[in-house]
């Protein structure tokens, strides 16, 4: 662990090394582009056992939500990179006589990055990803909450990446106290809401733009599908998203279930029915759960079920080995509205299924809580897909299918209200580390003469005219050719 | 003038209570979707053009009565350009509100996404007090296009403007979804207790860190549109009259230097810097004639607060016998003349703080090149300006100089240019405007994913094989031959 009292010390030498340029050349952020990918290629080993020993994760999820994901990532990056760094021409009025505008993008100078626990590694390198591309130095500060994957990232960095421009830096709470308040020129912080308002409050102290990738409670509206291939893929992904990643503390995970009361004993069954598929009779050897990450955690979740009627709710599965962290799958049918299961962001393996008069009470039901970070559809209803869109706002809204939405490079990874604020993800991480610049470059030749004073009602017809950008009235003024009102 | 205004009347204050319940009226009507109407939209932005358009003498009188702008300054700073920006929205709303289609690949397929701009919801608007009309209503023009209701607070430091503000949008916008509250620290107070989607500030970094600290408290999205020490390069081998025209025109052409994007202070080599000061002197006597103190074409200083806090810059004992150029005052009229001043130490106070006003110090270094080094060892300003022919000089200018924006071989200017982002970086400020930008910066670009259930792969799905996480790498590396060897088993691990 970095000698936490040095921090100052450490940090100016970060500064320093930002400024001597050398983060600005394009070939420097390729080598370390390069530098993780060689690290996801090579150590994959290490990063799955560190995985399992934290999360119980199976090399197979551990490969599709996280090293799989990031090697797309990083070769997306290196595709797009001279693009993003390119800048591009802004449009001018035509009276800009020679004058060119454009915008390019600069690197912010000395960011933090603050990864959870959940997603240890791509949580980190995610956004790593996007600050190396747009130039930056870095300090990274995993989660304690996943203490393997922590120290193998702190092992790892420094012998792929440059370490006088990447540092990690690992610990607890008050570690991260002591980072927040030092200055930085961006804070991107992966984690709970509780945190994310502490974030901003000391990010507040040196106006330190942020990026705050939150949570909430992702609904699933299922519709009333008829055709039964629909419903097995339906149930299969709704599950499948739910429970496959992580065991549901995923913040775009699944958290509740809406569908309409007449429908529900269907979607139980067949719940039910795809369970036994995905996991067998004996869910806790299957190997294709993982584990709740704590005791902390466990002990939350145990107590969401301890309200008697939700107890009394549960359809399918409920119990718990405590000292293997493990929660079976569990599905629970009408649980209370007002008990803290559906107050709280579940952030584990218990789906409740909310019933509904009709299929469109749904918007309602999700309006009246916080914006949450996705909104998943499963409908064939075009009229539903339209109101959802105009009539919900979340981070995002996927109809029939969940979670694959973090995958896609060119779309917007990011919260809205409680859910975050800022975006991730292909350009949008290498713009969300960057500021774009605005440039305007003017020759001494071509002015307008009626720019400056002394005043008088003639320059100001002139100017009545040139903003207007009636051009052929500023002539006939200049030639005198029209009087002023 | 500015401060509280006494409330005569038996208009109850405007505490907690009352802004929490105009927040309220604000939801229910952004609620109703009345907002996100194209024809909502552009009636709206009509109703503002046309306002401007209609009482522009009034408007340039408030203007006057609170700043004593010229009224030449009050028609292209602050109506035609809020006209613009109307006149631009109102062109480009209808392309600026469709969806933007999104590629999808491989690892989504088959899928299409889009990315739909949506409006956040109930916005914060608070001006600021020297380009009071155009800095209350240029955010508005962006909050309305994205489709938001809003309330905005303009400065109580520019009262006869936010008065006039309050009647005019009372009678030209729709009152169910804008509103206008007048006030100062009380007001504003109660205002940044209640949860907004969006807070746009324009103003100082002080206020900016307290806003920030209080949208913190509902996770609400900021932008701050603040200040900093705008720089000016001045080199040699330049057409110098040029040159000081355009810094003039940008100094104490704008509001008398009371512009965040002003030239704060200017950088030229010890051996230029005497030419400078000459055709700096001769330009300004050209503007503003002999008696400049006098001159209508000059805003005044704001208020006492501030003739006083600039008059300490003056005073400060390290600038003394540094005045090369003007240095009167008339306290009784608010006013300070064009002042220069030459090999101001970098200690003294009017280096420490943006300056915001008629004062205009020059630096010397001994080779231009060591001007960027002195202005990177400062806060990062809103605006940087070089004068010069020198490519190499320019280029790099560009290159290593960071600011909200940067002009080259003129100053200010690029405030006009609305397919340019206007905004700060570091302390000068988050986030950006104008244009689209405006469009943008309030608004939320919803990710939306639309697939099938045809399509389907197991690999996803528990329960889990080596099988799967053979396919899976060779999906995600798109080696199609990978793909079919372990589609077939035949994978070398």
């Amino acid at each position: 662990m970095e000698a936490i009292d040095d921090l100052d010390l450490q940090l100016g030498m970060l500064r320093e090394y930002y400024y001597s340029g050398k983060t600005r050349d394009a070939s420097w952020r390729r080598s370390q582009l390069k530098g993780i990918l060689s690290l996801l290629k090579e150590r994959e080993d290490e990063l799955f056992r560190a995985l399992h020993q934290d999360l119980g994760k199976h090399p197979v999820e551990a490969y599709r939500d996280e090293i799989g994901c990031l090697i797309k990532s990083v070769n997306y990056a290196l595709d797009c990179l001279s693009q993003w760094m390119s800048g591009r021409k802004a449009k001018l009025p035509r009276a800009a006589l020679l004058t060119s505008a454009e915008i390019i993008p600069e690197p912010l100078g000395l960011v933090l990055i603050i990864s959870s626990w959940n997603f240890p590694f791509g949580l980190s390198l995610e956004p790593l990803i996007g600050a190396l591309a747009a130039g930056n130095v870095a300090v990274l500060k995993p989660s304690e909450s996943a203490p393997a994957s922590s120290s193998l990232l702190a092992n790892l960095i420094p012998v792929y990446l440059d370490n006088k421009a990447v540092n990690v830096v690992e610990g607890g709470p008050d570690v991260g106290q002591q980072l927040l308040h030092k200055k930085w020129d961006k804070i991107f912080f992966t984690g709970s809401t509780k945190i994310g308002r502490a974030v901003m409050a000391a990010a507040s102290e040196n106006l330190t733009p942020v990026t705050l990738e939150l949570g909430g409670k992702c609904p699933a509206v299922i519709d009333s599908l008829t055709r039964s291939l629909d419903r097995e893929v339906a149930v299969q992904r709704v599950l499948g998203t739910k429970f496959s990643p992580c065991a549901g503390q995923a913040c775009i995970a699944i958290d509740y279930v809406l569908v309409e009361e007449k429908f529900s004993p269907t979607l139980v069954e067949l719940m039910k029915g795809m369970m036994k598929k995905m996991f067998g009779e004996n869910p806790k050897e299957s190997g294709s759960i993982a584990r709740i990450v704590n005791k902390r955690h466990l002990q939350r979740l145990k107590s969401l079920l301890d309200d008697p009627l939700v107890k009394a709710s549960i359809v399918h599965g409920g119990s718990m080995d405590e000292d293997s962290l493990y929660i079976e799958p569990t599905i629970l049918l009408d649980p209370p509205t007002k008990a803290a299961i559906m107050v709280d962001e579940i952030f584990g393996p218990l789906l409740p299924i909310i019933t509904l008069n009709k299929i469109e009470d749904s918007i309602n039901f999700i309006n009246s809580r916080p914006k949450p970070l996705a909104i998943y559809g499963f409908t064939n209803n075009e009229s539903l897909k339209t109101r959802m869109i105009s009539q919900t706002s979340s981070g995002s809204l996927t109809f029939n299918d969940a979670v694959i939405q973090y995958a896609a490079d060119t779309l917007p990874f990011g919260g809205i209200g409680e859910s975050g604020m800022g975006k991730y993800h292909g350009k949008f991480s290498f713009d969300t580390f960057s500021h774009q610049k605005a440039v305007l470059r003017r020759s001494f030749l071509i002015d307008f003469w009626f720019r400056f004073p002394p005043w008088n009602d003639y320059k100001l017809q002139l100017f009545r005219a040139m903003y207007g950008f009636n051009y052929l009235l500023l002539l006939l003024i200049t030639l005198g050719l029209k009087r002023s009102k | 003038m500015g401060g509280e205004k006494e409330e005569t009347s038996s208009k109850p204050a405007f505490d907690v209570g009352a802004a929490s319940e105009l927040v309220g009226k604000l939801r229910g009507a952004f609620a109703s979707g009345k907002t996100r109407s194209y024809q909502w939209r552009e009636s709206q932005l009509k109703g503002l053009l046309k306002m401007t358009e209609e009482h522009e003498q009034e408007i340039a009188d408030a203007l006057h009565s609170d700043l004593a702008k010229p009224e030449l300054e009050s028609y292209i700073y602050e109506a035609a350009m809020l006209k613009n920006s109307c006149r631009l929205a109102l062109k480009e709303l209808k392309r600026w509100m469709v969806p933007e289609k999104a590629k999808t690949s491989l690892t989504t397929f088959p899928s299409s996404a889009e990315i739909v701009p949506e409006p956040l919801g109930v916005v914060l608007i608070i001006s600021a007090w020297n380009y009071p009309y155009l800095l209350s209503l240029d955010p508005v023009v962006g909050a309305i296009a994205a489709g938001n209701a809003l309330v905005l607070k303009p400065s109580e430091i520019a009262p006869a403007t936010s008065s006039l503000l309050a009647k005019l949008m009372g009678e030209y916008l729709d009152t169910s979804c804008i509103r206008v509250v007048e006030g100062a620290v009380p007001e504003t107070t109660a205002l940044l207790e209640q949860k907004w989607d969006k807070i746009f500030y324009t103003g100082n970094g002080k206020i900016g860190r307290i806003i920030m600290a209080a949208a913190a408290k509902h996770l609400t999205p900021v932008a701050l549109e603040l200040g900093g020490k705008s720089p000016v390069v001045v080199d040699s081998g330049i057409d110098l009259k040029v040159s000081c025209r355009r810094i003039i025109a940008g100094k104490w052409g704008c509001n008398n230097g009371q512009a965040c994007i002003s030239p704060d202070y200017v950088i030229t080599t010890r051996e230029h810097a005497p030419k400078v000061v000459d055709a700096l002197k001769q330009e300004l006597e050209k503007f503003y004639g002999k008696n400049p103190l006098e001159s209508k074409d000059l805003s005044r200083i704001v208020n006492s607060n501030h003739f006083f806090r600039l008059s300490k810059l003056l005073d400060d004992d390290k600038v003394s016998g540094k005045v090369v150029h003007g240095g009167e005052k008339d306290q009784s009229k608010l006013r300070i003349a064009p002042t220069l001043l030459l090999d101001v130490p970098r200690d003294a106070l009017i280096m420490q703080e943006e300056i915001f006003g008629p004062l205009l110090p020059i630096l010397t270094v001994d080779k231009i090149e060591d001007s960027f080094d002195v202005i990177n060892s400062g806060m990062k300003p809103l605006a940087a300006y070089l004068f010069t022919n020198n490519k190499k000089l320019r280029e790099e200018f560009v290159m290593s100089v960071s600011a909200g924006g940067l002009v080259v071989n003129d100053t200010t200017v690029h405030l006009a240019i609305l397919s340019l982002p206007f905004g700060g970086v570091g302390e000068s400020g988050i986030g950006a405007y104008h244009g689209k930008f405006s469009f943008d910066a309030f608004s939320h670009k919803k990710a939306v994913v639309y697939r099938g259930f045809m399509g389907d792969a197991a690999i996803r799905y528990p329960p889990y094989t080596k099988m799967k996480l053979r396919l899976l790498k060779a999906l995600i590396t798109g080696n199609f031959f990978a793909i079919i060897r372990a589609i077939f088993g035949l994978s070398k691990d």
